[in-house]
């Protein structure tokens, strides 16, 4: 085979291959959402995450601000600390909620952050006061034939 | 009595012997390829020249397979996801098979059988016609010119075709999903790149292929290289090829996939 055509088909093929690794890491993959921007670590204290997993999002107003980098359980408060960091372009005030939401029934589940009015925003290594933990169903069950149970009594 | 049962002991040591050995062998012809390789590096053309038949006379199999294990998937994934109500997943489905598991292994055991067994062949039919000796007789070293070419060729297009594998498959799941069956296109793709993430599942899909092709080329070369100079040998040395890489690619997913996505 001549020098050229061979030359001109690798070529083709290893731009090809190049070619799939790009769409693989911008079309399937989310790397066009790595910003490279820089990050903070928040934490917060759950009682219950849950189905909470790390790098579950963080959201705020549905807009992915972060994700959770760990969960660990804590023997002194015997609460989930959740250790999340978010990007340095999203500030929050210190009074800001963070719940622990599920979406769609069966969804994954995610962190919430509700914006609060106070005037100082997290730092690095902050810890949010006010949490919401995760909606067990067994739980709620449960709270829901008790409560039936009691209103049938009063009859 | 106890003979036999000394002679069964005594089969099984030889085994084992020959086993590391040969173990020992491959090794050592490992090194000395890489040991060689600068030769490759220099004369780069040599490596193209491989390339053309390692890479691109590959091409065919692997888009075509690609394509048709994309659109079962996304069948199959269809067919139990929307039990659930949830089919727009099948893309979240179709793309991390895939990209994770489906493109690096199913691309490098097609890779072993097509590109794999033909440079264990040629190399084996070229030591059986004594062209490898008349080479180092005129002190051309055969490691440096005829091995080392075909394995890079073989580690540089074996990540290539995995990903173009990886491709193929998101198109023929996005094909029968989308196309034919009507999930929503917008929560197919939405679904995919929320779920597919760069670091954990493409980086490391990429990183397994690349482990693939060092182990089916330097398995073929060795064959090749190691083969008796008969029309049986090399016949045996092919065999031994597809075999032995097959097992390779399986049992390296394994171990690769256990330290990867462990704790995920």
């Amino acid at each position: 085979m001549q020098r050229a055509t061979l030359d001109l088909w690798v070529g083709l093929f290893v731009l090809a291959g190049i070619g799939a690794l790009m769409i693989l890491s911008l079309k399937v993959g989310n790397l066009d959402t790595y910003n490279g921007s820089d990050t903070y670590v928040i934490k917060g204290n759950f009682e219950n995450i849950g189905g909470l997993k790390v790098r579950a999002p963080v959201r705020s107003s549905g807009v992915l601000v972060g994700r959770v980098t760990s969960i660990e359980f804590s023997t002194k408060t015997y609460n989930a600390i959740v250790t999340m960091s978010i990007e340095q372009r999203y500030q929050f005030p210190k009074d800001t909620f963070a719940s622990i939401l599920t979406s769609g029934l069966l969804g994954e589940q995610y962190i919430g952050l509700d914006a609060g009015g106070d005037e100082m925003m997290l730092k690095e290594g902050d810890t949010i006061m006010k949490t919401n933990s995760a909606l067990v169903l067994e739980e709620m069950i449960g709270r829901f034939l008790f409560d039936k149970a009691s209103e049938d009594n009063a009859f | 009595m106890p003979k036999r049962i000394i002679a069964g002991i005594q089969k099984t040591g030889h085994r084992t012997i020959e086993g590391v050995r040969r173990l020992g062998q491959a090794t050592r012809f490992f090194l000395l390829v890489l040991l060689k390789s600068g030769a490759s590096v220099r004369r780069f053309n040599l490596v193209v020249r491989e390339l053309y038949y390692v890479g691109v006379l590959s091409l065919i199999i692997i888009v075509v397979s690609g394509l048709f294990v994309g659109m079962v998937l996304g069948l199959q994934g269809y067919e139990t996801l929307q039990k659930y109500g949830s089919e727009s997943a099948v893309g979240t489905l179709v793309a991390l098979s895939l990209v994770r598991e489906l493109g690096p292994v199913v691309a490098a055991l097609l890779f072993a059988s097509r590109a794999g067994s033909a440079i264990t062949a040629e190399i084996g039919l070229m030591k059986a016609t004594e062209q490898l000796a008349a080479m180092g007789m005129m002190a051309v070293d055969p490691v440096a010119r005829v091995v080392a070419p075909r394995f890079w060729a073989g580690v540089i297009s074996m990540p290539l075709l995995a990903a173009i594998f990886s491709v193929m498959g998101v198109f023929g799941g996005y094909l029968v999903a989308v196309v034919f069956i009507g999930v929503d296109a917008g929560s197919f793709w939405s679904q995919m790149q929320s779920n597919v993430d760069f670091r954990i599942d493409i980086l490391n899909g990429f990183i397994k292929s690349c482990f693939f092709g060092v182990a089916v080329t330097a398995v073929a070369v060795f064959e090749g290289y190691d083969s008796l100079p008969t029309a049986e040998g090399v016949s045996g040395a092919t065999t031994r090829t597809v075999v032995t890489s097959s097992l390779a690619i399986l049992g390296l997913d394994f171990i690769l996939t256990a330290f990867m996505f462990r704790g995920l």
